[in-house]
């Protein structure tokens, strides 16, 4: 497939190799080095890094200026960005202004529920979806116009993608939901964490039916699980999570001091079978709050080095 | 209908409380249909406030009158000569009736005895649930007849969220996924590939996005 | 059987306590009383199948209710009752009447 923008994701991404991205979360404050700190720990083992947008509607240092950070520091960022907080022209604003920093990368998503979060009495917006979020950055890309249909001096040149749950309900329209993305005019997904590897299994051979592989480059997400506790709570407690019964007995049953060992195993295994799967494109590794393991991960899984690029 | 629920009463006797004489009005509409303000609710009201007078030594007077609407004029009228008694008028109207009665009534003060919640329906006798937002561009036809505006709780033209569990919402196990509604009722009608058509960017301004909204009749004005 | 019960309760009889309104209790204690209890069928056996369960419902939200204006929710209670059974009734009233007595006037009637 032929670039379309400068970005060095969707290079990668075009050359057939395997990319691998990884995210950092934002401070909850004003100090920086956290962010710097975060990607120097994982910039050489990824190819790009998404910023979340205060996910799980808890108020953090904005995306926007994280991902400027991590621009500075001579890095890839993936602009994460929910129609939650923002109307149309606080979206499409905010998409010049990373435009203006060469942000090439941007993650159109609607965002988690406010009550989730830290100001439940908030507000939502919900201008848009995350469907229209891509059509806009498509249209000003494309068009090089507002959506208001004004011409933009200096358009901006995003690769634009989206998240993907093969895992929530209702199952029957998770392939379809891909191929409205895809018509949306999305390029690439990251896809929620895959513990269900049969259930993943299952529905990218859906998508492969529909051809829908070859129209959009499909990043698989794995998040290593640092206890027993937590598959637990991301089985019952997360909405849309799908962690089978076997791998929270996996990490059951070795003794506490053993269970981030395994779950790095677990994480790497997948990634090894997920590499095996027609239409997986890289991966999409959320470390979360434990970006220093996201090296071993790369490394053990044989996709260290990463592939340099103009 | 309009579904409101009573004021705490603490509340209502805070707006009374320099009051001895007041009118409480209720509504025959809407909210007698959902128990917050027709006769049975004025008279339960009218019996609380008097005795929270009552125990704490002062006197209060409630004058208990019903209308058939407090949205027209013509029932708004009916009470015109027994305002001026009273020190004020707690209306158990919904906020239109209990505005209409303010701009009415300019010298006695108004106060709501409801707060009023949304469209809805009656689920069963004792559960009201919202069905409209009022968006003023109606897409009930692209969407099976079941609306994402007022149903869903990001209001997405494209759903369903990956929130989606079991059919239930991500903020409330209790609460229905609108767009699983959706499929569901797609299914049904055997429609279900209608679901990959993208509604579009939605024009908000016919909603409250676009101010203060007035809908005129010329066939009908005088 | 000639059970006797305190002869500081009115009885105010009604086809079936699903005929019980929130607006009667409340009127009963505008109008002075320190107590009111509502004596339903045995639940389950309610003649008219619900009223009873209905009639406590009603209680409750007047608990609430006297609650919030300061009359005390605990001046009001349902008790199930079989029609047939005399010594509870009187068991009822007694323990109703001791409630209320210990409760003293009711802070309404202080002020009528």
């Amino acid at each position: 497939m032929s670039t379309k923008t400068p970005s060095r994701l969707e290079k990668i991404l075009a050359s057939g190799n395997l990319a691998v991205t990884s995210e950092c979360g934002p401070p909850r404050g004003s100090n920086g080095d956290t962010i710097t700190k975060k990607a120097e720990m994982i910039k050489d083992y990824v190819d790009a890094i998404n910023i979340t947008d205060n996910q799980t509607s808890v108020t953090r240092l904005c995306s926007l200026a994280a991902c400027i950070r991590l621009k500075l520091m001579g890095l890839e960022p993936i602009l994460q960005m929910v129609t939650r907080d923002r109307n149309r022209i606080a979206l499409q604003s905010d998409i010049l202004g990373a435009a203006s920093f060469d942000i090439f990368n941007i993650l159109c998503l609607s965002g988690d529920h406010q009550s989730f979060g830290d100001n439940p009495q908030g507000q939502n917006v919900f201008d848009l979806d995350s469907m229209h979020l891509i059509q806009t950055v498509r249209y000003m890309r494309e068009e090089g116009k507002f959506l208001g249909g004004d011409d933009i001096d200096r358009p901006p040149r995003m690769f634009v993608g989206a998240a993907v749950n093969p895992f929530a309900d209702p199952f029957e329209i998770r392939v379809p939901r891909l191929a409205k993305k895809v018509a949306a005019g999305v390029e690439f997904i990251q896809t929620q964490c895959i513990y269900n590897l049969d259930k993943f299994e299952l529905w990218m051979k859906q998508a492969r039916d529909r051809g829908l592989h070859e129209k959009v480059y499909i990043l698989a997400g794995v998040t290593p699980l640092k206890s027993a506790g937590m598959a637990k709570y991301m089985k019952n407690r997360v909405p849309g999570m799908d962690v089978p019964d076997e791998v929270v007995e996996r990490m059951s049953g070795v003794p506490k001091e053993k269970q981030p060992e395994e779950g790095i195993k677990i994480c790497v295994e997948s990634i090894q079978r997920l590499k095996e799967v027609e239409g997986v494109r890289g991966f999409h590794i959320m470390a979360i709050e434990w970006e220093e393991k996201v090296p071993e991960i790369v490394e053990q899984s044989g996709l260290f080095p990463r592939p340099k690029v103009e | 209908m309009i579904v409101a629920e009573r004021k705490p009463i603490e509340e209502i006797m805070g707006f009374a409380k320099n009051c001895k004489k007041i009118l409480m009005v209720g509504c025959n509409e809407c909210v007698t249909v959902c128990y917050a303000g027709g006769r049975k609710e004025v008279a339960i009201l009218a019996s609380a406030l008097k005795m929270a007078f009552k125990k704490d030594g002062k006197g209060l007077e409630v004058t208990e009158v019903t209308l058939e609407r407090q949205c027209d004029h013509e029932y708004l009228e009916e009470i015109r000569n027994i305002v001026d008694e009273h020190d004020a008028i707690v209306s158990l109207a919904c906020g239109v009736g209990v505005q209409f009665m303010a701009e009415k009534y300019l010298t006695t003060p108004v106060f709501p005895g409801v707060n009023t919640r949304f469209m809805g329906v009656t689920e069963e006798s004792g559960v009201w649930s919202e069905r409209c937002q009022g968006c003023g561009e109606c897409i009930l036809g692209q969407t099976a007849g079941i609306c994402p505006i007022s149903r869903c709780a990001k209001r997405l033209l494209n759903g369903p969220c990956g929130g989606s569990t079991n059919g239930k919402c991500e903020i409330n196990k209790d609460l229905d996924c609108a767009w699983q509604l959706i499929i569901d009722r797609l299914k049904a009608l055997d429609r279900l590939d209608d679901y990959e058509e993208i509604i579009p960017i939605k024009d908000w301004s016919t909603e409250r996005a676009g101010g203060p909204r007035k809908v005129v009749r010329e066939d009908l004005k005088q | 059987m000639r059970l006797s019960y305190p002869d500081s309760i009115r009885i105010i009889r009604l086809p079936c306590t699903g005929k019980i309104d929130v607006i009667h209790i409340m009127e009963a204690f505008e109008k002075g009383a320190d107590g009111v209890y509502v004596a339903g069928c045995l639940e389950g056996e309610c003649h008219f199948i619900k009223g009873n369960l209905r009639a406590r419902k009603r209680v409750e939200y007047t608990k609430k209710l006297l609650d919030d204006i300061g009359v005390g929710g605990e001046r009001l209670e349902m008790y199930n009752i079989a029609a047939s059974d005399g010594p509870r009734f009187a068991a009822v009233a007694r323990e109703m009447h001791g409630k209320i007595t210990a409760l003293g006037p009711s802070p309404i009637k202080k002020s009528l």
